[in-house]
């Protein structure tokens, strides 16, 4: 219909308009029946209805027939340019492939075909890291896709870059892409732009302005925090929590005075979050009177049987403790004196106790005997303590070793707490420490931690996973069991161990004691896992088939300003790091 | 985006891209599955020939492997054979085996079809030889030997014709006696029966019309404009067909097809290097329908293929879109010559470096209009816009020509759908070509390619 009204507008000439009278007239006499008025229709002969049709046969086809067409409407404005090249032809097709397998029209039993969805944040990644940009008929597919995933987001707003901004501008559906993410910092000012950056500051929606502090950390911290000082004091509470927890980005000895006058705060949770941010940094004046507190708590007693410590904690939480972030309402099922011990220990800076102790490493005080029975809150005091201060020493000590058992015994009492201690060390450290947690306690317990190593594993970590899911078939049970771990590997499985596993994707003599039917859901399993990483392997090649392609392109073009087109990630806008 | 389409050949002919193969699917969960199938994982002694014949063991839940093999050689289109029970067609297995020699994965490159395949080709090649003979050497087939027995049935399917015709004309004069008011009221229930006397009368394409004129009281603000205009139409149709003697035999051959009779006989095959624009389904009842647009290089004609399934079956014919065909067509008569069959292929479908030149918004309107007088009947007609821009006007979209001030709005059909955000995207507020269906109710974008010869972006 829209070209039909519009023709009146575009041909208005008198005959025209004549014609559509007629033609309306028609239309009247149509609805209210040829009994009721006759049709303005100069004929004779036949009936006066098929008088009607006949003339309106006539006016359809003509008015068909003369359709012109509408004014333009303002033009869109242009997509900005994206610089960067886009991946290559076979890359782009297996994006495509991967984005065809939309979530909630699986049906339950994966068998033995890759969950081609699971793929997309790797393929994303490395195409972000090789700066490449999305193809534009893909955006639509991209954007839907990171809508009902927000894990996707950041990545795929990143590969989408400044055109999947504009398309995202264009339908509401995809309005999750325009609030602050990572991706849109690309309509921030630059951080040198002071005037630009104060007057987004002042005048900017919230999310602008999370974005432009958090940005501001990045670049500069100390001008980042006099920028949010400017306007502290007028904040909204909610809002000065926001912005506080913005500072853990860059945060140094620098920023304390900043924190002990926020330590002073009309709301509590900006107290507490000062508070916490002020014990990160060891040589704060807070960390120092938890440090005394914490001190004053626990002692080391020499007996003829050797060293203990003896924890007496607080009998009381004073105004001092309180303002300087001790809770004093303790949650249900906690002792109050033991609470507020935990929270003085997590303060205090683990540098401390070594003095306190007689010398002592990490590693023997951990290892000392704790009296009544308060190893416990000690130790998972000093846990959180080690995560909040990044302390790499008390880590290690308190994770102790890899094969110890879990429950009882010194150090991190819980799967949790080693989780988030594992998080503190290197990443080859951490990969080494599970591999060897893995063989001691299986998979089912390992499956937390091995959440924490990087992808692809190392290769001795992936050796002990796959010997561990062999272990684990040869027990006789279902795979279903391990599918946390079987999805993990085929994420993070180095494609290159696909050798170990071909032969244990064959289906198996069933043996006597095993359930029923596990050998062939076993089968299948590792013919998952085997195509999966295959399916990985051939994704990086696709990817990096380019890079190669513009390599030898730059190489035989030497010396000249050949080089310039192929622009690195680093440069890339928008292109993500790796984290 | 410039896609190296060119360099994509490869020693084995042309590879399918994971798009095209997976236009073969007869249904979504068929095209999941298939994708899923898609890897070297589950198969085993799987390979390919430089001819297009792709094989392989897939490993389902039972003991025994599953044999597949297709064959993309066949002038006729894709061939498949699977020993899995499915009735899907082709199966899934067949699907991830396609996609896998699209993806190019070593596991099915190169090597000797295995003799369970053989056998399977060698029968094929046997038959279409046979069939090619048979056709070659012109006997006349043993089912048309009585002409006067086939003049007769034509003669009586006529007379049906010609009584249901006689009877809605009938209906349409009381619908108009009483006025239209009234048929908002009556509702759906008289028109399907209207519709099943046209089937009864062996009329198809007056069957469906009156289908879809129970549903226009439904179909939102300016209904009686629209069922106004489509029962002049019908009328037109049913007057055309009883009168059919006194009409020039290209418009009578035009009010044969509308009414529904297969074409009597076709127009010259026409070798041409065609290049496939877009191809869509559309479902009616249990029928699917598929459409695909051709151009070709030489001759400058756009051309109609029809192709059907019924019944969980895909429609046999799967051409790639954006590769280009090296094939025989010849045109039905009448309805413009717009539809085709496909004749003769002499190669599989290649990269194509041709693409239709366009024109403005007012040519493609007057191309439509100059289409009606062959076809009053017509919905739209194909048209190919040059240096379109989408623009937003009001709610909707419209493809502009910024140069000229002037706008095609798409159809409301084809507002707000997937193709439209990807031809926005693709245009980023720049011009773009696009291919399209031109009619009274606006554009229908099929296609699009940046200007010269972008890589054609399917848009359906």
């Amino acid at each position: 219909m829209g070209v039909t009204a519009t023709q009146e507008q575009a041909a208005g000439t008198a005959a025209r308009t004549e014609a559509e009278a007629d033609w309306e007239e028609l239309v009247t006499a149509a609805l209210l029946g040829t009994e009721r008025r006759t049709p303005p229709v100069r004929r004779t002969g036949g009936s006066p209805s098929a008088a009607l049709l006949d003339a309106a046969a006539v006016q359809t086809v003509r008015r068909r027939a003369g359709l012109r067409p509408a004014a333009a409407a303002a033009p869109l404005e242009a997509a900005g340019e994206d610089p960067r090249p886009a991946p290559p032809a076979e890359a782009v097709r297996r994006l495509s492939l991967l984005l065809t397998d939309r979530p909630g029209s699986g049906n339950g039993r994966r068998g033995s075909a890759p969950d081609l969805l699971e793929l997309l944040p790797q393929w994303l990644s490395l195409a972000n890291s090789l700066g490449y940009r999305a193809p534009s008929p893909l955006l639509p597919a991209l954007l839907d896709a990171a809508r009902g995933r927000s894990d996707l987001r950041a990545e795929v707003l990143a590969f989408t870059g400044v055109r999947g901004l504009w398309l995202a501008r264009l339908n509401p559906d995809w309005k999750y892409a325009l609030r602050a993410t990572p991706g849109s910092g690309a309509s921030l000012p630059a951080p040198e732009d002071a005037a630009q950056v104060t007057r987004l500051w002042e005048e900017g929606l919230f999310a602008e302005r999370v974005a432009l502090l958090s940005a501001g950390r990045r670049h500069d911290p100390a001008a980042a925090r006099e920028l949010l000082a400017s306007t502290w004091t007028s904040e909204r509470a909610e809002d000065r929590l926001m912005f506080l927890d913005s500072l853990r980005t860059g945060l140094s000895a620098a920023d304390e005075p900043f924190l002990e006058q926020a330590l002073t705060d009309r709301s509590r949770n900006v107290r507490a979050t000062a508070a916490e941010l002020l014990s990160a940094l060891p040589g704060s004046a807070l960390a120092g009177r938890m440090a005394e507190r914490a001190a004053a708590c626990v002692r080391l007693e020499s007996t003829a049987a050797g060293a203990r410590l003896l924890v007496e904690p607080p009998r009381e939480c004073d105004a001092g403790m309180e303002r300087d972030g001790v809770v004093r309402n303790r949650p249900a099922g906690r002792g109050e004196r033991a609470w507020w011990l935990g929270q003085l220990v997590e303060a205090a800076p683990l540098s401390q106790w070594s003095g306190h102790f007689g010398g002592r490493s990490p590693q023997e005080i951990v290892a000392l005997e704790v009296a009544d029975e308060w190893r416990h809150e000690l130790h998972a005091a000093w846990c959180r303590a080690a995560v909040r201060q990044s302390d790499a020493h008390w880590s290690r000590a308190l994770l102790a070793e890899p094969g110890a058992p879990v429950a009882d015994g010194p150090g991190a009492a819980s799967l949790s707490e080693r989780a988030r201690l594992l998080g503190i060390l290197p990443a080859a450290e951490r990969a080494e420490w599970v591999a060897a947690f893995l063989p001691v306690h299986g998979l089912s317990e390992a499956f937390q931690l091995l959440g924490t190593c990087a992808s692809p594993w190392a290769p001795g970590l992936g050796s002990a996973v796959v010997d561990a899911l062999n272990i684990a078939r040869d027990a006789g049970s279902y795979p279903w069991s391990f599918s946390g771990v079987l999805g993990l590997a085929e994420r993070c499985l180095d494609p290159a161990e696909a050798g170990r596993l071909a032969p244990l994707a064959a289906i198996p003599d069933e043996a006597e004691d095993a359930a029923p039917g596990a050998g062939g859901y076993w089968a299948e399993a590792f013919q998952r896992l085997l195509g999966t990483l295959n399916l990985r392997a051939t994704m990086r090649t696709e990817l990096l088939a380019g890079r190669e392609r513009d390599r030898a392109g730059t190489a035989a073009a030497s010396g000249t300003a050949g080089s310039a087109d192929t622009a690195s990630p680093a440069e890339a806008p928008g292109a993500a790091t790796a984290e | 985006m410039a896609g190296p389409t060119v360099g994509d050949m490869n020693q084995q002919g042309v590879r399918w891209t994971a798009d095209q193969v997976l236009a073969l699917a007869p249904d979504a969960s068929s095209r999941k599955a298939g994708s899923k199938l898609g890897t070297a994982g589950p198969w085993s002694d799987a390979g390919s020939t430089g001819a297009g014949t792709v094989w392989g063991l897939c490993r389902g839940s039972g003991s025994k492997p599953y044999q597949t093999v297709v064959d993309l050689a066949d002038t006729a289109g894709p061939a498949y054979k699977c020993s899995c029970p499915s009735r899907k067609f082709p199966c899934k297995h067949a699907l991830g085996l396609l996609l896998l020699w699209s993806g190019a994965d070593p596991a099915v490159a190169g090597g000797e079809p295995p003799g369970w395949a053989e056998e399977w080709l060698a029968g094929r090649r046997a038959r279409a030889q046979q069939k090619h003979e048979g056709e070659g050497s012109g006997a006349a087939r043993p089912k048309t030997a009585d002409p006067a027995a086939a003049a007769k049935r034509a003669a009586r399917r006529a007379e049906r014709i010609s009584a249901g015709a006689s009877e809605l004309e009938q209906r349409l004069g009381d619908l108009l006696r009483g006025g239209l008011a009234s048929a908002e009221q009556a509702g759906y229930g008289l028109w399907e029966e209207t519709a099943a006397r046209m089937v009864d009368a062996q009329a198809p394409g007056l069957a469906s019309r009156v289908r879809e004129l129970g549903a226009v009281p439904a179909s939102g603000p300016g209904w009686p404009v629209r069922l106004l205009e489509e029962c002049a139409l019908a009328h037109l149709l049913g007057q055309g067909w009883l009168r059919r003697a006194s009409l020039p035999p290209e418009l009578a051959a035009t009010v044969a097809a509308r009414v529904g009779l297969p074409p009597a006989g076709k127009g010259p095959a026409v070798r041409d290097d065609w290049l496939v624009l877009a191809r869509y389904d559309t479902a009616e009842g249990h029928l699917v329908t598929r459409r695909t647009w051709v151009h070709g290089a030489r001759s400058e004609q756009t051309a109609l293929l029809l192709s059907f399934g019924a019944a969980g079956r895909a429609p046999a014919l799967a051409l790639p879109v954006g590769l280009s065909l090296d094939a025989e067509l010849s045109a039905h008569p009448g309805g413009g010559g717009l539809r085709a069959d496909l004749g003769e292929q002499f190669a599989a479908p290649g990269p194509g470096e041709h693409r239709p030149a366009g024109v403005g918004p007012a040519e493609a309107l007057d191309r439509y209009g100059r289409a009606l007088r062959e076809d009053p009947w017509l919905e739209s007609w194909p048209v190919t816009l040059r240096a379109a821009v989408p623009a937003r006007a009001g709610e909707g979209w419209q493809l502009a020509d910024p140069e000229q001030g002037t706008a095609l709005p798409l159809a409301p059909a084809a507002q707000g759908k997937e193709g439209l955000w990807r031809l926005i995207a693709l245009s980023g507020g720049a011009p773009v070509t696009v291919f399209g269906e031109c009619g009274h109710r606006g554009f229908t974008p099929l296609a699009a390619w940046e200007p010269a010869v972008g890589e054609v972006v399917s848009l359906c």
